[in-house]
């Protein structure tokens, strides 16, 4: 575990690059056990090139990324999912040509064979449709099946700290009702830390603890969620016009 | 028609030998999107290797033949499979990040290296071997023309259905057949789940090497004989072969080779056996015009 006051993620100064366009310059992030963190932002703000600097993909030319102490910044990728990060990254990315099944035990990569089907009950009763739908393949899911499934598969490894990059895009509204009450579900019952971004402003800062705003791959503002919602600025910029 | 027969059992023959070399080039296409030409000089490494590895069992003493066929099978398979990793190690990994003809360009220059390396430690004539299995089954006659089943033949076609059933099997059900699955529908999602994708990508070289070995014992067998050359032109029907069933799927890698073996075979005993090259050349071209992702191939875009 970590020690106390320590957080289980932080980012540190992280400059991240395309090429030489840089998408992230100088990002500062602390994310401590047991939180729901949000990250809100306009399109093309870096929320999801956050996300997956963290795995080193692509990786931060500047700052240090340090989780549960470590040093991260420049191990291989797959050695970061080892510590136990997982993510359900943009785009959903389910393997298509695998059963539902078997994207789930690709989910338990970094698991114990000993556990696989105590982990995958827990994800079926998480979501039940997915049982139901075990053996078609990941992409003849529809939409909000397959969203399950990629929390589902990030679920398997495990995780102490979970990435979930806009689990609620294209879904009904009361799919979206859905994902957010297992999130809520898994923080206080497994005590899983949740790293969170969504276009969904409301919802998500609703649900956060804390959130981080971020603009052109700066963080401009960060506060408690409630402290958020009531900005002129984010209600101006994320809220109003969009969501209820 | 019992000359037809008999052509029909000696392409199937041959087209399991290139079967087994095209799984090496729709494997490393699924992967990692590349043709690794240098993967015909892999099968002709094999070839020599398991040559050597004849030679030598037969100075250590090994009398029966089917211990030594066994001996040089496991021998040449895994020094064939460290000539595999090895180009892959040196020769694509450094690239993979670059642009996409780099790893090619660099793959035509690992076929020349082979090729020269071979000729210059081994020779440049055609180096044979005695025939070790003999006999066969006469199945039946007619019209002053016996048809034949030798057992080699026979060798060549169990062997390569039992390695194609293990293969298979493999690829849909452990654990390593699943990250290369994986690794080939979204190598960025593979890497997020914990899996070593450099690993996973060795390790598929090392397996389509060691098939490739195998098909050159199998060549070296059925034919006798083996020269530094051999690579180039079952390589490039294995590549047909490949391209013929739909590169990236393993049944059309089999297929394809049975059908590439299959013609050729019947275009030499038909029309002309000066031009059975030309057959396969044609029908690679005529594939990539009109069937161009081969018969159980998928079209490029996926809905996801
Ligand atoms: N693979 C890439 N190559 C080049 N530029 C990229 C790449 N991915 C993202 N970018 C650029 O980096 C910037 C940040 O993109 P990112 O995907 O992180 O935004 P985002 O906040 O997740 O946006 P959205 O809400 O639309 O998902 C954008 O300007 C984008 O065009
Ligand atoms: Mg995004």
């Amino acid at each position: 575990m970590t020690a106390p006051g320590q957080p289980l993620l932080a980012l540190r100064g992280v400059k991240a690059y395309y090429g030489n366009v840089a998408a992230l310059k100088g990002v500062d992030v602390e994310i401590r056990e047991g939180e729901i963190v949000a990250l809100i932002g306009a399109n093309g703000a870096g929320k999801s090139t956050l996300m997956m600097t963290v795995f080193g993909a692509p990786r931060a030319r500047e700052g240090e990324i340090r989780f549960a102490g470590r040093d991260i910044t420049a191990l291989p990728t797959h050695e970061i999912a080892k510590l136990r990060i997982a993510q359900s990254p943009e785009g959903r990315r389910i393997f298509p040509r695998m059963t539902v099944l078997e994207n789930l035990q690709i989910g338990g990569t970094v698991s114990d064979a000993a556990d696989l089907s105590a982990d995958l009950d827990r994800v079926f009763t998480l979501f039940p449709r997915l049982r139901d739908r075990q053996h078609q393949r990941g992409g003849t899911l529809s939409g909000g099946e397959q969203q399950m499934l990629a929390i589902g598969r990030a679920l398997m490894a495990r995780p102490r700290l979970i990435l979930l990059d806009e689990p609620s895009l294209g879904l009904a509204p009361l799919l979206v009702q859905q994902i957010f009450a297992a999130i809520r579900t898994l923080n206080e019952q497994d005590k899983l830390t949740v790293f969170l971004v969504e276009q969904n402003a409301h919802h998500a800062l609703k649900l956060a603890h804390r959130g981080y705003v971020i603009v052109n791959g700066e963080i401009s503002m960060q506060g408690s969620g409630r402290e958020l919602l009531q900005r002129p600025e984010i209600r101006a910029a994320y809220l109003e016009g969009g969501v209820r | 028609m019992e000359y037809f027969v008999q052509q029909l059992i000696n392409g199937i023959t041959l087209g399991s030998i290139y079967g087994l070399i095209a799984i090496g080039y729709t494997m490393v296409y699924g992967i990692i999107g590349m043709i690794n030409f240098a993967h015909g000089d892999i099968f002709m490494v094999g070839a020599f290797l398991a040559l050597i590895a004849f030679l030598v069992a037969v100075a250590a003493g090994v009398s029966s033949v089917p211990l030594a066929l066994f001996i040089v099978l496991l021998v040449s398979m895994a020094l064939t499979a460290l000539y595999g990793w090895t180009v892959e190690r040196i020769a694509y990994r450094p690239l993979r990040q670059s642009f996409r003809l780099a790893p090619l360009i660099s793959a035509i220059g690992m076929s020349i290296v082979l090729e020269n390396y071979v000729q210059v430690a081994q020779g440049a004539r055609v180096k044979p071997l005695p025939p070790l299995v003999h006999g066969g089954y006469t199945l039946f006659e007619g019209n002053d023309f016996a048809v034949r089943l030798s057992n080699i033949q026979i060798i060549v076609v169990i062997t390569t259905i039992a390695l194609m059933a293990g293969f298979s099997f493999v690829v849909a059900r452990t654990r390593l057949g699943r990250n290369m699955r994986a690794c080939e529908q979204d190598m960025k999602m593979a890497a997020l789940v914990g899996i070593d994708v450099d690993r996973t990508i060795s390790l598929t070289f090392v397996i389509g090497a060691a098939l490739a070995a195998v098909a050159g014992l199998m060549f070296l067998l059925y034919y006798g004989v083996v020269d530094f050359f051999i690579g180039f032109l079952a390589g490039v029907k294995a590549f047909t072969a490949a391209v013929l069933g739909g590169i990236g799927s393993l049944p059309g890698a089999m297929i394809g080779g049975i059908l590439i073996g299959l013609i050729e075979t019947m275009w030499s005993a038909y029309f002309s056996i000066e031009y059975k090259d030309v057959a396969a050349f044609g029908i690679l071209i005529i594939v990539l015009i009109f069937l161009p992702t081969g018969l159980l191939g998928r079209p490029e875009v996926e809905k996801v």
